[in-house]
């Protein structure tokens, strides 16, 4: 759309800003989703503090945001990623699988399931929740619009497709109404998006459906960018614990020498600090002491997980995710 | 200039009043639908916050890196295009030979594919899982998702332009000229100085602009091979996503209004030469003005 034009002044004038780049000892690279770039804005300094500290070593850290799976294909593809924090265990199972970069064991390496902050899904309605949704029943009726992205190339879109999944399984006891539910959510979203942030800038500026089916973290944020006055947050009475892993890139850290900051970058997201940052960036911290002083922030809720409901994330990719999958065949009968 | 106003004049219109102003009016408005005010909004959601945040989001090191990134880029690419593309518009106007073709249709292949799939073919060819991907990466050789894939996707996509815009005014200029200069004793390097490069430097500074907008402005393929590292890979398109994705709607709108001045510079430029290349027509063959 734009086409703009080259100078030998703009050349000058590049020159003079190079000098602004900062050199450092180290860097890292974390290849990162959607929904973590607050997160990691504020983290990355106080680590950077932390280790300057421990080892007088001065560390750049390199962010990349993008779709989870996407990201991963580019790391699976050779983008330099010293470690991972992705929005599911799958796309770290591909990193693993696909191209050999680190052990297919990786999520015992570190505690919770390699996850140190942890999240859910709720909804965001617009002020004063005209339709009146209250839990997940609400958004099946006829009339509502929502908006979530698609669980083919989202990984959050894989979350919320779970947890309308697992509340109806729990709720009604059977696979086949569960899978009956999910068509009817189905069949009232206009708008696929293909990422997380996609379907957050779809309903927020844009304006478009009754409710947004979306990371608790998102759906803060929005609060916080947007303002109160415009949204509110509807936590259901049943959802997922959505546990977004992170991961060293053994290999690609080796190959850099990093292997040891790479560790202590993700072991001190455990610490106090790291929980706080993530607590502060509205990600549900692990440790219990953080947990507790961040208690009234976060409404308490029934929550499953994946292992109890989908064996574990292969099983649920391969059965609803990949092609001719559950979710395939939903979305094909809602377009007759 | 005066011969030219002459000639649009003298165009026969036998369409009633009408019939014209509705067309102009129609033009008018889907001009300003379309184009005017998405332009203005792009300037006044910039300047939303006052003119100090609109500079604060230029000055800020990752958007410094951006604007650095897509002039390195162009730098880079836009040389090398012009090379290329007065090379190969030269072979091709001046010289017959098999697979002249094959050659035309290979340079216009950028233009045929979408920028996505020219991104993905050097992923295929130069990511870790490609061809070439093992022996890279065991030379320790960084091209995909680094500056050098940057480079070379932007130069895939701006190949045709130059050569595009030459080879037509090479082929219409003929032989004759080249020639007459050979005769007169003229090595082969001194007719391209002193005869051809005269005769089509308007065309190729036109071929030029349009391939360094293109550079500068590409989104598409630079995006798949960028990995988008902030203030290391993402160049000024790309930046203006990842500020827009961010809420950052201040920031994201002053770096596209920033793309934007650019643009409207490029096209001051283009319009300049384009004039330039019809009174250049007009003068060299009078017979067209008539």
């Amino acid at each position: 759309m734009f086409k703009p034009f080259f100078s030998s002044r703009w050349i000058v004038l590049s020159c003079l800003f190079s000098s602004f780049a900062a050199y450092a000892d180290v860097s890292l690279l974390n290849v990162s989703y959607d929904p973590t770039r607050e997160l990691y804005q504020a983290y990355n300094p106080a680590f950077i503090a932390h280790w300057q500290k421990k080892t007088g070593e001065t560390l750049k850290l390199q962010q990349s945001h993008g779709g989870s799976g996407k990201q991963a294909r580019s790391v699976i593809d050779g983008l330099q990623a010293d470690v991972v924090t992705l929005a599911l265990a799958y796309d770290i199972d591909a990193i693993a699988d696909k191209a050999g970069l680190l052990p297919k064991d990786w999520q015992s390496r570190f505690p919770y399931n390699s996850t140190p902050y942890t999240s859910t899904i709720v909804f965001l309605v617009r002020k004063g929740n005209p339709k009146q949704i209250k839990d997940w029943d609400d958004l099946i009726k006829p009339g509502v619009s929502v908006i979530t992205p698609n669980p083919k190339t989202s990984g959050g879109a894989r979350w919320n497709y779970l947890a309308a999944w697992g509340y109806a399984q729990l709720k009604t006891g059977s696979a086949d109404k569960a899978r009956e539910f999910v068509s009817k959510l189905f069949k009232n979203v206009p708008i696929l998006d293909s990422g997380a942030r996609g379907a957050t800038t779809t309903f927020v500026q844009r304006g478009i459906g009754d409710v947004l089916i979306a990371w608790e973290n998102e759906a803060f944020l929005a609060l916080q960018e947007f303002g109160k006055d415009r949204f509110e947050i509807i936590t259901p009475s049943r959802s997922i614990l959505a546990e977004p892993p992170v991961a060293v890139v053994e290999k690609v850290a080796k190959a850099h020498n990093t292997l040891a900051v790479s560790q202590a970058y993700i072991e001190y997201l455990y610490s106090t600090e790291g929980q706080t940052i993530a607590a502060q960036n509205f990600y549900r911290p692990r440790a219990e002491i953080v947990a507790a002083k961040f208690a009234n922030k976060f409404p308490k809720l029934e929550l499953f997980t994946i292992n109890q409901l989908f064996v574990d994330w292969r099983t649920a990719q391969k059965t609803h995710f990949d092609d001719q999958g559950v979710f395939d065949q939903i979305y094909l009968s809602t377009q007759k | 200039m005066h011969t030219l106003s002459v000639q649009t004049q003298s165009t026969a219109i036998t369409e009633p009043r009408w019939v014209r102003y509705t067309l102009i009016s129609i033009t008018l408005i889907f001009l300003s639908l379309f184009l005017l005010i998405p332009l203005i909004s792009v300037f006044t959601e910039g300047l939303r916050g006052g003119i100090n945040k609109y500079f604060a989001a230029m000055v800020e090191p990752d958007a410094i890196a951006a604007i650095q990134l897509t002039l390195i880029t162009a730098a880079i690419a836009v040389p090398l295009n012009l090379v290329f593309g007065v090379a190969a518009a030269w072979a091709i106007a001046k010289f017959e030979f098999t697979g002249k073709s094959l050659l035309i249709t290979l340079i216009d292949l950028p233009f045929a594919v979408s920028p996505v799939i020219s991104g993905l073919i050097f992923v295929l060819l130069f990511g870790l899982q490609g061809v070439f991907g093992e022996w890279l990466a065991a030379s320790d050789i960084k091209l995909i998702f680094a500056v050098p894939g940057i480079v070379l996707a932007t130069i895939f996509v701006t190949f045709p332009f130059v050569a595009r815009e030459l080879i037509p005014l090479l082929q219409s200029q003929g032989n004759d000229e080249e020639e007459a200069a050979l005769v007169l004793g003229a090595t082969g390097w001194q007719t391209f100085w002193h005869v051809t490069l005269p005769n089509i430097k308007w065309g190729l500074l036109y071929g030029v602009i349009l391939c360094n907008a293109r550079a500068m402005g590409e989104f598409g393929a630079v995006s798949v091979v960028s990995g988008h590292i902030r203030g290391l890979t993402n160049t000024m398109p790309l930046h203006v996503e990842i500020l827009y994705n961010e809420y950052n709607f201040i920031a994201a709108f002053a770096v596209a209004s920033l793309l934007a001045i650019l643009a409207l510079i490029t096209l001051a430029l283009k319009t300049f030469v384009e004039w330039r290349v019809q009174t250049q027509v007009l003068i060299n063959d009078p017979d067209v003005a008539s």
